[in-house]
């Protein structure tokens, strides 16, 4: 058989087993909301009088709660089906599922979700910059008045240095801009150096301070480290985490020197120094190691949050939150059978 | 043998991740249906993050910035879930910043999700409060060391900073006597450290749970730049299973919630993929040397 028909029969199993659940006890990927209503007493000012502002809002519930309200009361309004959150639900599981797609081969599903992920996040990003930084960072400053009348009330005058700094932020802003021009592309080239500059100074004070000064304080360890209990002081050290720690110190010592070594290009890696620079490549290739082990946790978790939200919220197979009435596991065995 | 070498060795990758698939979603399965989960011993560092809420008095504020996105929102959100677990049933001041732009919702979902189902009695702007995001990265956290309203001149909900009960006493980042910061990448903790902890001149302790990606990148600084560490999900497991442990009622039987418990589900999935590939790494060892052994055979 071919590896493609494989698979089509694989993802065909699965398309079935998901019209299957689809028909059975509880169905699956619904989503409910629970009305709320909220009002505010509106004290009088010099433009309107003092009012009641009412309305009414719609808070995701579990299905649980839905249908015990439902078994009470057929008739209730408290709590009712959403089809916008449903579609969401729906949605959020055929673009996961989309993206998971790529790892067959490379499909216009997949295609979809990655053009959708890329607009969504470019517009995110723009409003995301327009209302955070440049309202009340540039507007605020610039245009006081208007965006504290308008927008936030609770925005602080700016001093006159906030302005003064805004106005040159704002002249190095359009310099920048400049790139774009036709013609005086090179003046962009000084809000450049700007920025370089000032990342430069920022990075290398932090740097010699954080890792490099206090780095080095961390490296010097004594080799012999006495761990002496707080209740046995009168008899001495204690022997085994005595010597863990004085072992932890001496790995750490050695190894920093090791790898020193293997950067350590002006003397030739033979002898003692070649010695010193392999034993230094053994502790990076642990460490690359180590990085390596913490990245595919990392990866797995993300997978496993997925999963987990296929099989919870989309298909009702599992239920740790206790969301739902009926039995995961009997709801399992009915479409097992 | 030489049948299923040949086997290994034209083997379709895809026959891999469906093996992926499967050893992650079966534990997820098994671990929804029967609700067990693995058991955890915390590490010292995880005991550190825990030491170091716990040594705080009662009204003390901390600062917890939220400096990630829901992209890694399957290895942080435990983490946040029991950090502010910790800090509520603790009785601290909770000041909630971000420097991620959807930092600010994830902040809104954790304190919905802990504080205003487990500790209602918390009062917004009092108990606690959400400063949201401010952009500017490094350059937020060095205004922050001289005048802390500057950074965050209003709430996330249009309140001047100065009328905040929650931030009475606060200058500066430093009258913080415990930063806690759920970091995803820059910036994050390393820059934290860099920037803040560095200049402070030792009057800030921090402790900081990261991504995995992160984790290696950021025990150097431990113990003497940072004080506690949550690598990963391992880490949120292992923290999660001291702060339930500690914050179980000990007169009644009754239930951990399912949300103080999602790390240590993840730890089932965690299982089956390290021993799927733990297998695929010696299978893939032995197809290398038995394809080098018959190269050697072959040209002798």
């Amino acid at each position: 058989m071919k590896p493609s028909k494989t698979w089509v029969i694989v993802v065909a199993v699965i398309v079935v087993l998901v019209g299957i659940r689809m028909t059975i006890g509880q169905g699956m990927a619904r989503a409910y909301v629970e009305r709320i209503d909220q009002s505010v007493e509106v004290k009088a000012n010099d433009i309107h009088g003092a009012s009641t502002e009412k309305w009414t809002e719609w808070h995701p519930v579990a299905p649980k709660k839905f249908e015990a309200a439902q078994k009470a009361d057929p008739s209730q309004t408290k709590f009712a089906f959403s089809w916008a959150n449903t579609i969401g639900l729906w949605l959020a599981a055929f673009f996961t599922l989309a993206i998971f797609s790529f790892l067959y081969r490379d499909n216009p599903g997949y295609r979809l979700a990655e053009a959708v992920i890329i607009g969504v996040s470019a517009a995110y990003w723009g409003v995301i910059g327009f209302w955070d930084t440049l309202v009340p960072k540039l507007f605020g400053a610039l245009t006081h008045t208007l965006v504290h009348d308008q927008v936030l009330p609770s925005l602080p005058a700016p001093t006159t240095f906030q302005v003064v700094a805004m106005c040159f932020a704002l002249a190095l802003g359009l310099m920048l801009l400049m790139r774009l021009a036709p013609k005086g592309g090179w003046i962009s080239l000084w809000p450049i150096s700007f920025i370089i500059g000032v990342t430069a100074g920022l990075k290398i004070v932090s740097h010699v301070e954080s890792d490099l000064v206090a780095q080095s304080i961390a490296t010097f360890k004594p080799l012999v480290q006495p761990i002496v209990s707080s209740e046995s002081a009168q008899s001495g050290w204690m022997l085994w985490p005595t010597i863990w720690a004085s072992l932890a110190n001496i790995l750490l010592v050695v190894g920093v020197l090791c790898c020193l070594t293997y950067f350590f290009f002006s003397v030739e890696h033979k002898g003692v120094a070649g010695r010193a620079a392999r034993v230094g490549i053994m502790y990076l290739m642990i460490t690359f190691g180590a990085a390596f082990g913490f990245t595919v946790m990392g990866r797995v978790a993300l997978l496993a949050a997925r999963i987990e939200f296929l099989f919870d919220d989309w298909l009702w197979l599992i239920d740790p939150a206790g969301k739902r009435i009926v039995e995961v596991a009997s709801a399992i065995g009915s479409m097992l059978c | 043998m030489s049948k299923f070498i040949t086997i290994l060795e034209g083997l379709d990758r895809r026959w891999i991740f469906l093996a992926m698939a499967i050893s992650v979603a079966g534990p997820i399965l098994f671990i929804g249906i029967t609700g067990k989960t693995l058991p955890e011993t915390p590490t010292p560092t995880a005991r550190a993050v825990y030491r170091a809420i716990e040594a705080l008095s009662p009204g003390t504020p901390v600062l917890i910035s939220f400096d990630f996105d829901p992209a890694s929102g399957g290895e942080l959100t435990p983490m946040a879930t029991s950090l502010v677990h910790q800090c509520a049933a603790r009785g601290l001041r909770m000041v909630f910043i971000a420097l991620w732009p959807l930092g600010p919702q994830l902040i809104d979902e954790t304190i919905k999700r802990v504080i205003l189902a487990d500790y209602p009695k918390l009062k917004e702007g009092v108990d606690y409060v959400n400063l949201g995001f401010q952009s500017g990265n490094e350059s937020v956290m060095k205004v922050m060391l001289t005048d802390f309203a500057k950074a965050f001149p209003i709430t996330k909900n249009g309140v001047a900073v100065g009328d905040v009960v929650a931030l009475k006493g606060i200058q500066r980042v430093d009258n913080f006597p415990l930063l806690i910061t759920i970091s995803a990448g820059y910036p994050g903790a390393k820059e934290w450290i860099q920037y803040v902890i560095s200049s402070s001149g030792g009057k800030i302790k921090m402790v900081t749970g990261c991504t995995g990606v992160q984790t290696p990148g950021l025990y150097p600084y431990y113990p003497v730049q940072l004080n506690g560490l949550l690598g990963a999900i391992k880490g949120a497991a292992e923290y999660e299973s001291l702060v339930n442990s500690s914050l179980a009622p000990k007169d009644t039987s009754a239930a951990i919630p399912a949300k103080y418990l999602e790390a240590q589900r993840r730890m089932g999935p965690q299982l089956g993929a390290h021993l799927l590939m733990i297998a695929l790494i010696i299978l893939g060892n032995i197809a290398f040397f038995a394809q080098r052994n018959s190269k050697v055979r072959a040209t002798s």
